[in-house]
C-alpha cells in the first residue's frame, strides 16, 4: 500500500474548471487598544478589499513586502484569523455558509515559516503528525502519519519518537509538511515555508513541494518575500501593498512586464546575477506607509514615480490589461479613463 | 508493518529516544542526589506521620506531672517531654500527621482548582480573562497571612475551617501563574497549528496547552507547601487552627513558647521539624523544575 492509498481527500465537488479557492472583499482590521479602559484607538488595516482565485491544481505565489498583509491573507484563508467582511468559498461552498470551520480545516492546511516554534516541545513527531488526522476521524492516523513521514524523507523508525529540539531546521520544516499533508487537504497554503531554511536545503524542500503536489494533486497558495523562489513554484502571482491586491498575473507575463510601478521597484530590487546587467532602477525609498492611517487614492502614491493628482483622490481598480486579461493590474496609468495624464500608456521607462 | 520493522531493525536512537518523558524525568531525578536525599526525607516523615500507631510510641497525649520538661536523651524519653509531661518523639511523629495534612491538602486543591481557572482565563481570554483575573486581584489585595486569618476567624477555628481559608489563599497565586504560562504559551505558533486542524478548544488544550504549562504550575505549587505548612502552624499558634491537645507542630510551639528559657532546646523541637519539611519540600520543587526541562 503506498502513500496516495492512504491519502484520503475530501471528494471533489464542482469539477475541475470551478476554482478550488475563491476570496472576494476579504477584509481584518485589527483594532489598537490603548488606554485605561482599553477601548479601541484606531485599527490597524492589515488586509483590505483582497479577491483572488486559485485554481484547481495550481500554484498561486502571494509576494510583497514586510507588514504588507501576506500572513494575515493566510491565516484567513485557514480561519485562524477572523475575518471582518468578504467571503471565501472553498469549491462552491461558502464559509459559514455550507462549510464549517472545521470543515474547511479538512480540506486547507498551512506550513508556517518558524518550523521549531509550530511544533509542540512536549509531543514526540509522531505524535505532531498524526494529531490532525486523529482530530479529524481519518481512517489510521498513526499509519498514515508514519507512511507521511516516510515520504517526505523523515525515516518513521528513526524520527517517530524523536522529539522537535532533536532535529534539523530543514527535518522540522518536513515535519511540518508532513503534518500538514497528514490530513490529506487539497489546498496547502505555505507561509514563508522555505524562508527561514539555508539555500541547499531550500531547494530540497521546494522539490519535494512540486513532488508531493504532483503526486497528491495539491494546489499551493505560496507565500513569500524571495521573488526567485515563487517564480520557480508558482503558476500565477499576486502582488500585496499595504493591504491590497496591486497586481495579479502568470509567472511569464509578469516576468516580462511588471505593469505596477510598485511590483517593477520590488522586481529591480532583486540582486542580478549577472554584473553587466546591474538593477537601473532606483530601489524604493523608506518604510511602507503605516496601515493605521494608510494613504487615500492608490496607497502606493506616496512611494510612486508616476503618482499624479488622481492617484491621490481614486483608488485604482483591479483589472486586466488591453492586450492580455489574464494580467490584472490596479494602476491608474492602464486604466485610459482614470484621468492620469499618462493614463494608457503603461509605466514609462 | 512499519512497528514489524521497527522491531526487527531498532536503531540505536531509536532504542534511546522511545522512552517516555516521564521515565525521562525520574531518571534524572535519580541521578541528583540532593533532591533524592530531599526526596527521602519527605517521604520519612510522611510514612512515619501515616503509620505512627504502629511505631511503638508512647501515648502522645498521655502527660504525667512528674515527668515534665525532661532534657532531649532522658533515658526512656529520647527527645525528652513537653510542659505536661508528653513524650516529644511520640507528639512530633503524631503531630506531623496533621500539620502534613493540613499543610499539603490546601495546596493540591488550589493546585487544581487554581490550573482550571488560569488555564481557561489564559486560553480563553478577553471576557472571560478579566473576570477571573480581576476577582483574583481582589484576594492579592491582602497579605495571605491576613487572609488566611481573617477567614479562619469568619469560619471559627478548628480543623476543617483553616483547611478551607488556607485553600482560598493559595488558589490566588496558582492561578495568576496558570494563566501567565498558558497566555504565553496561547501565543505560539504551535497553538495556531493544532487549531488549523479543527480541534476544538477542550482538544488543544488537552493535548498542547497542558503538557507545556502544568510543569511551571506544579513545581510553583510545590514551592507553596512549605509556605502552607509554615501558615497552618501560624493559625495554630494563634489559636484559631488545631485545638489542644492534638499534636501540631505550630501549637506545639505556642504552647512549648513559655519554657524556653527552663528547656530552649526542646522548645525549638517542633521549630526544626517546620524548618526541616518545608527546606526539604523547596530543595525538592527546584530539583522538579530541573527534571522536568526537556532540553539538557
Amino acid at each position: 500500500m503506498s502513500v496516495t492509498d492512504t491519502y484520503q481527500p475530501t471528494p471533489d465537488t464542482g469539477g475541475p474548471a470551478q476554482p478550488l479557492i475563491r476570496v472576494t472583499g476579504l477584509q481584518k482590521y485589527f483594532p489598537v487598544r490603548g488606554g485605561i479602559l482599553g477601548r479601541t484607538q484606531a485599527k490597524v488595516q492589515a488586509v483590505d478589499g483582497v479577491s483572488f482565485e486559485v485554481k484547481k491544481g495550481e500554484t498561486l505565489g502571494i509576494v510583497g513586502e514586510s507588514g504588507c498583509g501576506k500572513s494575515t491573507t493566510a491565516k484567513l484563508l485557514i480561519g485562524l484569523v477572523e475575518k471582518d467582511k468578504g467571503e471565501i468559498v472553498f469549491d462552491g461552498h461558502a464559509l459559514g455558509e455550507r462549510l464549517s470551520l472545521k470543515e474547511l480545516r479538512r480540506g486547507v492546511q498551512m506550513v508556517f515559516q518558524d518550523s521549531y516554534a509550530t511544533l509542540n516541545p512536549r509531543l514526540t513527531i509522531l505524535d505532531s503528525v498524526a494529531f490532525g488526522a486523529k482530530v479529524q476521524g481519518l481512517d489510521n492516523p498513526e499509519e498514515l502519519a508514519r507512511k507521511m513521514m516516510d515520504r517526505v524523507g523523515l525515516d518513521p523508525d528513526r524520527f517517530a519518537h524523536r522529539y522537535p529540539h532533536e532535529l534539523s531546521g530543514g527535518q522540522r520544516q518536513r515535519v511540518n509538511i508532513a503534518r500538514a499533508l497528514a490530513m490529506s487537504p487539497r489546498l496547502v497554503v505555505l507561509d514563508e515555508a522555505v524562508s527561514a531554511l539555508d539555500k541547499s536545503v531550500e531547494a530540497q524542500v521546494l522539490n519535494l513541494l512540486n513532488d508531493l503536489r504532483a503526486e497528491f494533486g495539491l494546489t499551493y497558495v505560496f507565500i513569500s518575500h524571495d521573488l526567485n523562489v515563487v517564480r520557480y513554484i508558482s503558476d500565477r502571482i499576486l502582488v500585496m501593498y499595504l493591504g491590497e491586491v496591486v497586481e495579479v498575473a502568470p509567472v511569464d507575463s509578469i516576468w516580462q512586464e511588471q505593469a505596477h510601478p510598485y511590483t517593477r521597484s520590488l522586481f529591480s530590487a532583486m540582486p542580478s546575477m549577472d554584473p553587466d546587467n546591474r538593477t537601473k532602477e532606483p530601489p524604493l525609498a523608506g518604510d511602507p506607509p503605516n496601515p493605521i492611517n494608510p494613504p487615500s487614492g492608490c496607497r502606493f502614491h506616496t512611494r510612486c514615480r508616476f503618482a499624479s493628482a488622481v492617484c491621490k483622490e481614486a483608488v485604482p481598480k483591479l483589472a486586466g490589461l488591453a492586450r492580455n486579461g489574464d494580467h490584472m493590474v490596479a494602476c491608474h496609468l492602464h486604466d485610459a479613463q482614470s484621468g492620469h495624464p499618462k493614463a494608457g500608456q503603461g509605466v514609462p521607462e | 508493518m512499519a512497528m514489524a520493522d521497527s522491531t526487527t531493525l531498532p536503531t540505536p536512537e531509536k532504542v534511546e529516544k522511545s522512552k517516555g518523558y516521564w521515565s525521562g524525568v525520574g531518571h534524572r531525578l535519580v541521578r541528583d542526589p540532593l533532591t533524592m536525599f530531599c526526596l527521602a526525607v519527605v517521604a520519612a516523615l510522611i510514612l512515619s506521620a501515616a503509620f505512627a500507631p504502629y511505631l511503638g510510641l508512647a501515648d502522645p497525649y498521655k502527660g504525667s506531672m512528674i515527668a515534665r520538661l525532661k532534657p532531649i536523651g532522658a533515658p526512656g524519653y529520647p527527645l525528652g517531654t513537653d510542659e505536661q509531661g508528653r513524650d516529644m518523639l511520640a507528639r512530633l511523629i503524631y503531630g506531623g500527621r496533621l500539620t502534613l495534612f493540613i499543610g499539603l491538602m490546601p495546596v493540591v486543591i488550589a493546585f487544581f482548582a487554581g490550573s482550571v481557572l488560569g488555564i481557561t482565563a489564559g486560553y480563553v481570554g478577553g471576557l472571560t480573562n478579566t473576570i477571573i483575573m480581576r476577582t483574583i486581584d481582589v484576594f492579592f489585595a491582602f497579605p495571605s497571612v491576613l487572609l488566611a486569618i481573617a477567614i479562619s476567624g469568619a469560619l471559627g477555628a478548628g480543623i476543617t475551617n483553616s483547611l478551607v481559608s488556607l485553600t482560598i489563599v493559595f488558589i490566588p497565586p496558582i492561578t495568576r501563574v496558570a494563566e501567565a504560562v498558558t497566555s504565553g504559551v496561547r501565543k505560539l505558533d504551535y497553538i495556531d497549528a493544532a487549531r488549523a486542524t479543527g480541534a476544538n478548544a477542550w482538544t488543544v488544550i488537552r493535548v498542547h496547552v497542558i503538557g507545556n504549562v502544568l510543569s511551571p504550575i506544579f513545581v510553583y505549587a510545590t514551592s507553596l507547601t512549605s509556605v502552607c505548612m509554615i501558615l497552618a502552624a501560624g493559625l495554630s499558634f494563634l489559636g484559631i487552627g488545631v485545638r489542644p491537645p492534638e499534636p501540631e507542630w505550630g501549637l506545639m510551639l505556642n504552647t512549648l513558647r513559655s519554657v524556653i528559657y527552663v528547656n530552649p532546646w526542646l522548645s525549638a523541637l517542633p521549630g526544626v521539624m517546620i524548618f526541616v519539611t518545608s527546606l526539604c519540600l523547596n530543595l525538592l520543587s527546584d530539583g522538579l523544575r530541573s527534571a522536568m526541562n526537556v532540553r539538557d
